[in-house]
């Protein structure tokens, strides 16, 4: 599993001083600005501001791996847009009739805007899935998300935990695989589907075993609740400035929307106007975003 | 009033045939030490369960009878309710550990009791130096040895200082010295917080000493309740694989009573006077001669054939971690069988790694006359199939004794079919191989599936392969070895004969070499006792 599952209690940078709540919501905001644009000068803003934020947290070889196995996963949703979508005045490839299919035709609109939703799931893989991996204390929001609803927590928990161990199963089901006779040093695609099998099988034992830890823990009591509860910690300089930064993210998206800034039409003709209120707008979620990062007095938590 | 009580509990698992637990009554008082004894599938750990409620709340079935755990009905109050009372600890540590950092870990049972903030910041220091692994709080679970995991969740398990402590084979996974320390700790918690704890063990010479009492189970059933003494000889008679070397050895000098223990079997051959006195040079030098200091390796390659496994100068330094191998040189000839000994993080399991090549020397090489088959701790990464007779073909099945349980699923074996099969599986292919390397393949099974392993092994080396193992059990090693190697940091820093490696010392040495120096083996040490005896009686 490239994705860690908890963050490194090693880093020390002002997006982990933060705490946990507030560090979720800048990363969820950086994913709702993301899913807020279309326009690919405010899309790259804020591919920017991800991959900033990632490498100002510490977090940025834990992107860099991310983003290996979402490259992927973009570019499938890149390319099925212009053989999925029929609209676009400008074909650049005739396929024709391809039976059931019908008449298939690329337009240069369609893979724009597919590279654009390629784009769009990379940066929310990045912001929404490693950068709260890396640097969001998942304890922490478990246990204040406990006081809403223990049944689902008890859930997230067990998720969170279950990760990394089917992940060693995994490895040591890989390994095992190498001690075999004759098997190849480096499983195919044949083997690599019987140990994720294999994974999967184990996976419910795996789970009892853990929800079992759980209850033994006493969990699921109704204590556990009031055990939640902390103390009413006073808001430190980095809770406030990326609790600032992330309704400044939203502000920015929403009044974007309203005020029709960076507007984008995919279709029939690809619309992307680049003016001075889009380069501002630009540069204004590039330094909302990382303004946070400048502050690193009483990083240790 | 007792803090466990079961009153003619049975119970079946869902669509079990037989009963897990047939008719248990008993009673344990508070701060009493019990050990739980059986063989694999007894009963021992559903009787865990039972007590701390996961039967039948977790696993379901059918329940009859009652259970009280420190006053509280299991059939009314659920394993979250009973862990105010019971603290609890499995026996694989990976599913034990829940959170992602040792002080959220041993935080969360007493935030889940409803602790104010204090409490548990206090709650947490406490336990942690009662364990001594305050230096590990702010570690990453993830980051934790196996060791080091099994103290966490022990640590978690004793956070709100329950009355009673419920411990599912907490030491399989752990070396000698790490072992006998948690049994003694838990000695200790025992005399001085008056904790009751509730022990399921398979390795009895390791906390007969401690404990008041012992339960056997038999088929679900109690089949001894008595005093460690008393269980012994109950064992004696009925179920041999239960008793301890020490026993076995007074049983087989004509000693009684059966010893608990080094200290009682040593107190008891002072008084015979089969003991030779340590102050006394001259009883030193009449009895035999202290055991000589391992030697220090650096083995030369022998004349004969060429070795089955050769480790020259073997180095492996982690990119951005520790170096876990430091030079290591190892060589075993054919037919040669070789314990792998030393405590947890010594190396054991990454030299074993590099004999099959599942990692690389980052400097050294390792060589081989053929193919090195390993076997990796669990038996179970090795199943990929729904079928054992998938798993292995018929000749390989009817040679693991396994062809007539060819159609079942192979997680449905016992752990020694499992073990047998996983075994059959790495040992398979056209030759034998040119060695086999086994990483702790003793965890978790008892002493007659332990015995048969070794049978299995000496089998192996019989016929041609190098046998390395990588244990934790002295007893073990004592049986199947011929020579032990002891490492330490990556180093080896002992290498020599069984009989020399394995006597001698206070944790890397069998109960019987505790007891009778000079001696390894239960028959050994009875037929150094009747020697004894019989210069005792001459004129």
């Amino acid at each position: 599993m490239i994705l860690r599952a908890h963050r490194a209690s090693a880093s020390a940078s002002p997006l982990h001083a933060a705490r946990a709540p507030v560090a979720a919501a800048y990363a969820i905001a950086l994913v709702v600005a993301v899913l807020a644009f279309e326009h690919p000068l405010a899309l790259v803003a804020l591919g920017v501001a991800i991959l900033g934020a990632g490498v100002l947290a510490g977090a940025g070889p834990t992107l860099a791996r991310a983003a290996l196995f979402a490259i992927p996963f973009a570019l499938v949703i890149a390319l099925i847009n212009p053989l999925a979508v029929r609209e676009g005045l400008t074909v650049v490839l005739r396929f024709g009739e391809l039976g059931p299919l019908g008449q298939i035709d690329i337009t240069a609109e369609a893979l724009t805007f597919g590279a654009i939703l390629g784009l769009r799931a990379l940066l929310v893989m990045l912001a929404g899935g490693a950068l709260i991996a890396a640097t969001v204390d998942a304890d922490e929001v478990l246990q204040r998300f406990r006081r809403i609803s223990s049944r689902s927590a008890l859930t997230a928990a067990l998720a969170v935990r279950l990760v990394p161990v089917l992940g060693r199963d995994a490895r040591r089901l890989a390994d095992a695989r190498r001690c075999r006779p004759g098997a190849a040093r480096k499983p195919g695609p044949a083997e690599r589907l019987q140990i994720v099998r294999a994974v999967a099988t184990g996976a419910l034992d795996r789970a009892l075993d853990v929800a079992a830890t759980l209850e033994v823990r006493g969990y699921a009591t109704p204590g556990a609740t009031r055990g939640a509860r902390r103390l009413r910690e006073p808001w430190s300089r980095h809770d406030i400035a990326f609790a600032a930064s992330a309704l400044g993210l939203v502000v920015l998206a929403g009044g974007a929307r309203l005020t029709g800034v960076a507007r984008f039409e995919a279709y029939p003709r690809t619309l992307a106007p680049v003016g001075l209120a889009e380069i501002v707008l630009a540069v204004a979620l590039v330094l909302v975003a990382l303004a946070p990062f400048a502050d690193r007095r009483g990083v240790q938590r | 009033m007792s803090i466990l009580r079961f009153e003619h509990v049975t119970y079946h698992y869902p669509h079990a045939q037989q009963p897990s637990l047939r008719d248990v009554s008993l009673d344990i008082a508070p701060g009493e030490f019990v050990v739980a004894a059986g063989l694999s599938a007894s009963g021992k750990s559903t009787f865990l369960r039972a007590a701390c409620g996961l039967v039948p709340h977790f696993y379901g079935g059918e329940f009859a009878g009652r259970v009280v755990t420190g006053g509280l009905d299991t059939r009314d109050h659920g394993p979250g309710a009973l862990a105010a009372v019971a603290g609890t600890l499995f026996q694989d540590p990976e599913t034990q550990v829940v959170l992602s950092t040792v002080r959220a870990e041993i935080a969360l049972p007493l935030e889940n009791h409803g602790h104010g903030p204090s409490a548990v910041a206090r709650g947490v220091e406490e336990a942690a130096l009662a364990l001594g692994i305050a230096e590990l709080l702010e570690r990453p679970t993830h980051e934790l040895s196996g060791g080091e995991l099994q103290r966490v969740a022990l640590c978690a398990a004793l956070a709100g200082r329950p009355q009673l402590v419920l411990l599912d084979e907490p030491t399989s996974q752990l070396d000698p010295v790490a072992g006998d320390e948690l049994v003694w700790l838990l000695r200790r918690l025992n005399e001085e917080w008056g904790t009751a704890i509730v022990l399921v063990e398979h390795r009895l010479e390791r906390c007969l000493g401690a404990a008041d009492r012992v339960i056997a189970f038999e088929g679900g059933a109690v089949a001894c309740d008595d005093s460690p003494r008393g269980f012994l000889e109950w064992s004696a008679e009925h179920v041999p694989a239960l008793s301890t070397p020490g026993a076995r050895l007074f049983a087989r000098a004509g000693l009684r009573p059966p010893p608990a223990g080094v200290k009682e079997a040593r107190a008891t051959l002072r008084a015979h006077g089969l003991l030779a006195d340590p102050v006394t040079p001259a009883a030193q030098s009449v009895d035999h001669a202290p055991p000589r200091p391992a030697r220090r390796l650096r083995r030369r390659a022998p004349s004969g054939p060429p070795p089955a496994l050769a480790f020259h100068d073997v180095w492996h330094e982690r990119s951005g971690g520790r170096t876990v191998l430091r030079g290591l040189n190892l060589m075993l000839a054919p037919g040669e069988r070789v314990a792998l000994m030393g405590r947890n993080g010594a190396g054991k399991s990454t030299l074993l790694r590099h004999a099959n090549g599942l990692l690389e020397p980052t400097r050294g090489r390792v060589q081989s006359s053929g193919r090195v088959a390993l076997l990796l701790q669990n038996p179970n990464d090795y199943f990929l199939a729904d079928r054992v007779g998938d798993e292995l073909d018929a000749e390989g099945l009817e040679d693991r004794g396994l062809a007539a349980v060819a159609d079942r699923h192979p997680r449905d074996l016992s752990g020694g079919e499992r073990q047998r099969l996983a075994l059959g599986i790495v040992c398979g292919g056209d030759a034998p191989p040119a060695a086999l390397c086994l990483d702790e393949p003793t965890r978790g099974m008892d002493r007659a599936a332990k015995g048969d392993l070794a049978a299995s092994l000496r089998a192996v080396a019989a016929a041609g392969s190098a046998v390395l193992v990588a244990t934790h059990d002295p007893e073990f090693a004592a049986v199947v070895a011929e020579r032990v190697v002891l490492l330490a940091d990556g180093r080896t820093i002992a290498d020599g004969p069984v009989g020399e490696l394995l006597t001698g010392g206070w944790y890397f040495a069998t109960e019987t070499a505790r007891i009778v120096d000079g001696a390894l083996l239960p028959e050994d040490g009875a037929e150094l006792l009747r020697k004894r005896m019989t210069v005792e009686v001459e004129p």
